[in-house]
């Protein structure tokens, strides 16, 4: 099993979400979470134990496979029809645990985003399917922004979420390269919701389907985060 | 070798006209061409540069209703990945290719010299369907056909790289005009060599004996020429 720490930094799900993203008057509420699930690392196993890593794979292997047999062991135990116990409603706690991060909350506000150091880029945009046209974006450096979360940087995979379901990933490599870019204005505008409010990625190294809009969601991790067009057959390197 | 013609033995030595390495590489480049052309066509449909598209049927990226059932996309997906399996095997193959025609002399021998007056006479020749043909020897015409179809693969595999990486190989894109220009180099070069390809298969079904010895890389002596 890979390590997988991950930094989250996502829009907090109000439940209207979407209707801010889509209202564009509004700004969404950005919070920043922390997530460091220390997960078996391989590494880690390796020096405790001495083993040879083939070793320590072939074992992590069977019991992956036993994990696996155990969900069907699981499966074969539930029972559809039995419910489980209830309770008087006194008994319910107030302030339920959160349980999905830990570390400082600091909550990111759009404007404190526009705080950030902002750079200005005009670069080529060259998508996929042939076209290409020349853009002015701005926003905050996406190393500035990674370095200011505390992201770990040695990771190898950055994901992102999207208001529209869309979804897409890129290597940490490509992720610090200068000109990797936080946006919020084209042609010196917000951006408008078409081009991506409140956030875009402009990457100018990647083809056009690497630059997710309406971006609600950024996590780093070593998990294959793959991405919506990546995962229908397109190179997901994509670089130009 | 011996062969019995009618009643008579003759004493005929086959030739080698086509050494292996051309025979080998000949037919994975067409294999290649007919990979990179086909896929090609698929990905300019999905941006034409010129009003027209090429029909479906004859694109390569798999099923094209299947895509746009399935991803809603139009198997752009697919072309791109045959062109860049495909890019590959051509560029190894042109590059074994390549080294053998000029370590081995094929490329001196085969195709130099040739010069303007060669190829009029030549080309006036083939126009009135005079132009003799002996295997394994190239006339004028056949000379520039191939030192031009080899010059557009080269401005194809150039222009190619230059519109695949503007970014990571942006001095070559600029060398091609830009991003833009390369693309219609990249289209123009195409067309070259189908016209090539229309042209080289026109002759091999006048020339029909050509065929079987761009394969077994053998004829016979009194209609060819060796190389070696």
């Amino acid at each position: 099993m890979r390590e997988t720490p991950s930094t989250v930094m996502a829009l907090r799900d109000t439940g209207q979400s979407k209707e801010i993203l889509r209202a564009s008057g509004i700004v969404g509420q950005i919070e920043r979470r922390l997530f460091l699930k220390q997960g078996l690392s391989l590494g880690a196993l390796t020096l405790l134990t001495g083993c040879d890593i083939t070793d320590t794979s072939a074992v992590q292997s069977a019991l992956n496979d036993i994990s696996r047999w155990n969900d069907r062991i699981q499966a074969l135990i539930f029972n559809p029809r039995r419910l489980m116990p209830t309770y008087p409603e006194s008994q319910a706690v107030k302030d339920f645990r959160y349980n999905a991060y830990f570390g400082r909350r600091t909550p990111w506000t759009l404007q404190e985003l526009y705080q950030l150091p902002q750079v200005s880029q005009v670069t080529r945009h060259v998508c996929v399917e042939g076209w290409s046209m020349i853009g002015k974006w701005t926003g905050v450096p996406f190393r500035t922004f990674l370095q200011r979360i505390c992201a770990d940087l040695t990771a190898k995979y950055v994901g992102f979420e999207c208001a529209d379901g869309y979804y897409s990933s890129i290597d940490m490599a490509s992720a610090l390269h200068p000109q990797t870019v936080l946006t919020f204005k084209i042609s010196d505008e917000i951006l408008a919701p078409r081009y991506g409010y409140p956030l875009k990625l402009r990457i100018p190294t990647k083809l056009g389907f690497k630059n997710p809009k309406w971006i609600t969601a950024i996590f780093v991790t070593n998990r294959f985060p793959g991405g919506f067009w990546e995962d229908r057959g397109y190179s997901w390197f994509a670089g130009v | 070798m011996t062969d019995v013609v009618a009643g008579q033995l003759h004493r005929v030595s086959k030739v080698m006209v086509h050494p292996l390495t051309v025979r080998v590489t000949h037919w994975l480049n067409a294999l290649a061409m007919f990979i990179m052309i086909m896929s090609g066509w698929r990905i300019y449909n999905s941006e034409p540069i010129f009003p027209f598209y090429f029909p479906v049927e004859l694109t390569l990226g798999g099923s094209y209703d299947g895509s746009v059932d399935i991803h809603n996309e139009d198997g752009l997906a697919g072309a791109l990945q045959w062109h860049f399996a495909g890019m590959w095997l051509l560029a190894i193959n042109g590059i074994v290719y390549l080294a053998y025609g000029i370590f081995s002399g094929h490329f001196r021998r085969a195709f130099f010299p040739v010069g303007p007056a060669a190829v009029l006479r030549d080309t006036i020749a083939a126009l009135r369907f005079r132009l003799p043909h002996r295997l394994g020897v190239y006339n004028a015409v056949q000379k520039t056909l191939y030192l031009g179809v080899l010059a557009a693969g080269m401005i194809m595999v150039l222009s190619g790289l230059a519109i695949w990486k503007p970014g990571q190989f942006q001095e070559l894109t600029w060398l091609f005009g830009g991003f833009d220009v390369a693309r219609v180099i990249h289209f123009l070069g195409m067309a070259a060599i189908v016209a090539f390809v229309v042209v080289h298969i026109a002759l091999v079904i006048i020339v029909p004996k050509t065929l079987p010895a761009m394969i077994t890389g053998r004829a016979s002596a009194h209609e060819a020429h060796s190389e070696d």
